[in-house]
């Protein structure tokens, strides 16, 4: 008997990521991956799964699913009003961040993230995805991955792995990241703005717009006016880069972006607040903070830290 | 030479070997290129993600959790990648090209600018061997360099809304193939019947930064009956 979960909705962005598929930027293939990795970890840790099983990754509303087949361990990661509905049509609201079982015609609702975007739903011995590369992330843009790189679609039927273990429930608390402040680090042609614009980059607050997705976050603010050239050679690119198109609003680019570019970078996010970005909803105001390396690796130790503590 | 390498955040470092874009620079990039994926293959180094050749630069990713820029900088300042050869590593490839009209879209418009025929055109661009630059921006999309300078011309003022995937443009010294159908803004010259990128195929990209192409000219014929292995 096939077990699987039938997709009556897809949700608005909902694909399957892992920790990315990695050594092939230079043939323009970029790492995806997960948006949060922390929210990411947990769902998996839920569950008892390996930290980098693939993960059903959803954006704002989530899918709405019904289980065909045996029970099944699962879990939603993240900031998420979502309901389990039984076969019945007795419906409970749902604890994120907290495993639970599902049977033969329950259906999971996951209305959508609070104050947040991204969230994570696993299940005990992972879906059944095909690794491409190494990997089960999923690049929608180049149609690269599980469910032949696409996002869901509704009548989709999402196959997992039956595991041997029943596994046991089990919660973890912890704290969101709310403020709004992001650290970053001098990008390479920081040097091409002016002294006002750089002041204004630090100073200023930015919006996020609603141009905003897997690949980039659109900015809008104060526009920065760049004084040596509106372009550079093009140059690989790396995840958090904050570049700076002629019209002077800023795009951070995320775990999408293309591999290659030539808007000149005046900062990078710095990989311990690249999580608390990526949750910041369309209309949220951010800060940028300067910081060193010394301070960006050390403040990575204690976002492991985290890690280790689940 | 390699000129200077600087941190991009906490997680990458950029290799940068001077403004230059010319062959002889980018040689320098492809050089530290190989040797870095090497190094990879053979686990000489650990925690590397990605290594990304452009023009110029050479942008390697890391996993900090494994290693810290200040190691890799160490590691590549402490290596003698510059003295090996890049023909040991790369490879020419013969790209099969119709110029038919129907593909050519912007022939016509380049016969005016350049007071070249139709045949001296094709004929300028089937006598270059090209390296490949760099590979990018989307999947398997190779810039190839460098274009007889006859042929050099600007990017269309207004880019095409979609441009079918196998088409080979020139904008300036440089000259691509589409590897999707995208919108773009090159002077199309020419279609190839070659998927240069396919990613459940065990050699996903064709071509490597470093190589050498060669196209051949093939009548409308052949590229409808031609066959991707």
């Amino acid at each position: 008997m096939s077990n699987y979960f039938k997709v009556l909705r897809p949700g608005i962005n909902s694909t399957f990521q892992d920790l990315g598929r990695f050594g092939l930027q230079h043939l323009g293939i970029v790492a995806s991956g997960c948006m949060d990795q922390l929210l990411f970890y947990i769902s998996n840790k839920l569950v008892g799964n390996k930290v980098s099983e693939g993960a059903l990754e959803f954006a704002y509303q989530g899918p709405l699913l019904e289980l065909v087949g045996e029970s099944a361990l699962v879990a939603v990661s993240g900031k998420v009003n979502f309901k389990v509905i039984n076969k019945n049509g007795e419906t409970k609201q749902g604890t994120p961040n907290e495993s639970f079982i599902v049977s033969n015609g329950d259906k999971i609702d996951i209305l959508s993230t609070i104050n947040s975007v991204y969230g994570y739903f696993s299940i005990l011995g992972g879906f059944e995805l095909k690794e491409i590369k190494g990997s089960v992330s999923t690049l929608v843009r180049a149609k690269i991955g599980p469910n032949n790189g696409d996002k869901l679609k509704p009548d989709d039927k999402i196959f997992f792995n039956r595991s041997n273990s029943t596994g046991e429930t089990k919660k973890i608390e912890f704290d969101f990241d709310t403020d709004n402040t992001i650290r970053v680090m001098k990008g390479l042609q920081f040097d091409y703005f002016s002294k006002k614009s750089q002041e204004d980059f630090f100073s200023k607050e930015y919006k996020v717009t609603r141009l905003t997705d897997r690949m980039g976050m659109r900015l809008e603010g104060e526009k920065l006016e760049n004084t040596v050239s509106k372009n550079i050679k093009s140059e690989g690119i790396t995840k958090g880069s904050i570049q700076i198109p002629g019209d002077g609003q800023p795009i951070v680019l995320l775990s999408d972006h293309p591999t290659i570019g030539g808007y000149p970078k005046i900062a990078n996010v710095i990989t311990a607040d690249y999580d608390k970005l990526v949750q910041k909803t369309q209309g949220s105001k951010i800060k940028f903070k300067l910081v060193d390396l010394v301070v960006a690796e050390s403040s990575f130790q204690d976002y492991i830290a985290r890690f280790n503590n689940f | 030479m390699l000129k200077k390498i600087s941190n991009i955040g906490d997680c990458g470092i950029t290799c940068d070997f001077g403004d230059e874009v010319n062959k002889k620079t980018n040689k320098e990039v492809i050089k530290l290129f190989n040797f870095i994926q090497e190094s990879v293959n053979s686990k000489k180094i650990k925690g590397i993600l990605n290594y990304t050749p452009s023009y110029n630069k050479l942008i390697i990713n890391f996993e900090l959790g494994k290693i810290k820029s200040k190691e890799i900088i160490e590691f590549i300042k402490g290596s003698d990648y510059s003295k090996t050869t890049l023909s040991e590593k790369n490879k020419i490839v013969e790209i099969p090209i119709c110029y038919d009209e129907e593909f050519a879209l912007d022939i016509k418009r380049l016969e005016e600018k350049t007071k070249l025929s139709f045949k001296e055109i094709v004929n300028k661009h089937l006598n270059t061997d090209f390296f490949v630059y760099m590979i990018g921006f989307v999947p398997g999309q190779p810039f190839l360099g460098d274009l007889n300078k006859n042929l050099y011309h600007d990017r269309l003022d207004t880019p095409r809304v979609k441009i079918k995937k196998g088409s080979v443009g020139i904008v300036e010294k440089f000259c691509t193939i589409y590897t999707f159908e995208s919108p773009g803004g090159w002077n199309i010259i020419g279609k190839t019947p070659l998927d240069l990128f396919n990613i459940n195929k065990k050699n996903t990209s064709v071509l490597s930064p470093g190589d050498t192409v060669k196209f051949k000219s093939i009548t409308k014929r052949d590229l409808s009956s031609f066959k991707n292995e």
